[in-house]
């Protein structure tokens, strides 16, 4: 509809985190789907509520791990019986119950950085700009308010329209975004 | 569905049958009957002091997972008692079960000699009726209280319960080591492992875990228990689980790798002996099904928020527990002749059937759940 670049979305502020899930569940019935909410402490069911139902992150921290485990013991493979055979206590080059520990070593230290630098990947942090941060009272959010955005690139995203629907959800406000 | 109510009854004859079946063989093949009978009255026992372990550790720490299982645990840990009498028959097999009751083999065992004072038939006879001590009064004081707490209401017994916890828990982590160490470090008495108090430990706490997972998904079809017994519980319960899985796995792997790595003649032995011919097969069941099945079904997070499934997955750890124990204590005899036998089994379903006759009649006999103290869960059930 009329989609206006000089505006990046609608803001609107609650002062509790049922009513902010249950907004962000009416919009999503409305049929809104770009939108983002925000909060100073994690709120149960918040993520469901705006559509944010699976995340790949499982699978990346799965997938680091079992690449970690291999290169752990591909390296000690590599070190105790191709490159460097050494007789320790009389047992096998290939003795696997000792590489055990470090491969559950690297199994960890790989699913943790995977963690880390899949969860970086997936949300795009850091993040320098944003334009949420235009909106003053926006510094609550990390205080006692609890914010729901819907973006202007919303199909269904009309300026009028969107604006008295988040009224009329019982937001505290509704502040336009710059983008 | 069998209920709780007819479940004594049953549950008596199948004990009294088992242990009549082992009276046989107590009499007709004592060297096959006393190895059977401490076997089953082990993992029994470790049934009944892992629940009252548990318990205290619910009290002590506080959440939401341990509300459902209460009462269940409870009920176990009431058995303690039962288990104290039908260990009184070991103190009479002593000289079947132990070498170093053998005045002869002490003499001409250096090791043996210097042993003796903590390795004679008096000591080890006072320490148990200590242990038994020790695990009755704490057992009975944090069920009595919390079965009190229902008739009163009064919030001060949660509070002295958790004044007890603490102690109480240093208390079972002293007396289990050295029981551990009495009645089954002590069948081949040259092997040592300093690890193998914490190994006993973790399986009694397991094996109370995944039974009590098991009765509770049992109890949980209908009310009271179901309205706290939620896939919510469940799934903190099945993340405890795989917690306990992985440290069993861990303490048994570290002592593994220890004794493999040091491969002394004095330790290695009990490695050889239970990891040939049959018994490798065994040892290599533990690893499948005891650790890398339950720890990778138990990362899925629709496993653990599923009754079914995670009472099935814990129907199998507690089979494993048993696997696990036989593993432990049989291959000690082996060198006398001493293998698989039906009094194995005899005395296995005859201690479990009293002990299950106990459970179900101290568990029926009480609310199943702790209805004065549920932490936030209580709000919750009367809010709707």
């Amino acid at each position: 509809m009329s989609e206006r670049t000089d505006l990046y979305g609608l803001l609107a502020e609650f002062d509790a985190p049922e009513k902010v899930v249950a907004a962000a569940q009416r919009a999503y019935a409305e049929g809104y789907r770009q939108m983002d909410a925000y909060t100073p402490f994690p709120v149960e069911g918040l993520a469901e509520a705006i559509g944010f139902h699976r995340t790949r992150l499982p699978m990346i921290v799965l997938l680091g791990g079992l690449f970690g485990g291999a290169l752990g013991y591909a390296l000690l493979y590599y070190a105790e019986v191709i490159d460097y055979p050494l007789i320790v206590g009389g047992k096998p080059f290939h003795s696997w119950p000792a590489f055990i520990p470090i491969v559950f070593e690297t199994t960890i230290f790989f699913a943790a950085l995977s963690a880390v630098l899949g969860m970086l990947a997936l949300n795009g942090l850091p993040m320098p700009y944003h334009p949420v941060f235009n909106v003053p009272r926006f510094a609550l959010a990390s205080r006692d308010r609890f914010f729901l955005l819907i973006e202007a690139r919303d199909p269904k995203f009309d300026r009028e329209a969107t604006r008295r629907f988040l009224e009329a959800l019982g937001a505290d406000g509704v502040w336009e975004v710059e983008p | 569905m069998m209920k709780l109510e007819t479940l004594p009854r049953r549950a008596v004859s199948v004990g009294l049958a088992g242990l009549s079946l082992a009276l046989i063989a107590a009499f007709g093949d004592p060297e096959h009957f006393w190895p059977s009978y401490l076997f089953a009255h082990l993992f029994w026992l470790g049934l009944s002091i892992g629940s009252a372990a548990v318990v205290m550790l619910h009290h002590l720490t506080g959440g939401r997972w341990g509300f459902a299982i209460r009462r269940v645990l409870e009920a176990g840990a009431r058995t303690i008692p039962l288990m104290a009498v039908l260990f009184v028959p070991i103190f009479f097999g002593l000289s079947h079960l132990y070498e170093w009751t053998h005045a002869e083999v002490v003499a001409a065992d250096e090791v043996l000699r210097h042993k003796s004072r903590y390795l004679n038939v008096p000591f080890f006879s006072l320490r148990a009726v200590l242990y038994f001590v020790v695990w009755i009064a704490l057992a009975h004081l944090v069920t009595k209280w919390s079965y009190g707490q229902d008739r009163t209401g009064d919030p001060r017994l949660s509070q002295r319960i958790r004044t007890l916890a603490g102690p109480g828990l240093v208390l079972y982590g002293g007396t289990i080591t050295f029981a551990a160490v009495d009645w089954v470090m002590s069948l081949e008495p040259h092997w040592y492992s300093t690890i193998y108090g914490i190994k006993f430990i973790l399986g009694q706490v397991l094996t109370a875990f995944a039974a009590a997972i098991l009765l509770a998904a049992w109890l949980s079809r209908t009310r009271p228990l179901s309205e706290i017994a939620t896939s919510d519980a469940f799934h903190d319960l099945g993340n405890l689980l795989l917690a306990f899985v992985m440290l069993w796995a861990y303490v048994t792997f570290s002592q593994f790798l220890i004794i493999w790595s040091g491969n002394l003649p004095e330790e290695i032995p009990w490695y050889l002996r239970r990891t040939q011919g049959r018994w490798e097969v065994v040892a290599g069941l533990m690893v499948v099904f005891h650790f890398l099945i339950p720890f990778l079904l138990l990362l899925s997070r629709a496993v653990k928020r599923n009754v079914r499934t995670l009472a099935a997955l814990s129907g199998m750890i507690l089979i494993m527990r048993v696997v696990d124990l036989y593993w432990i204590i049989m291959p000690a005899f082996e060198e006398r002749g001493i293998g698989l036998h039906w009094s194995n089994a005899a005395a296995f379903f005859g201690i479990g059937g009293l002990w299950f006759a106990l459970w179900a009649r101290e568990a029926a006999r009480h609310e199943l759940i702790p209805v004065h103290d549920l932490g936030g869960l209580g709000e919750r059930a009367s809010h709707g």
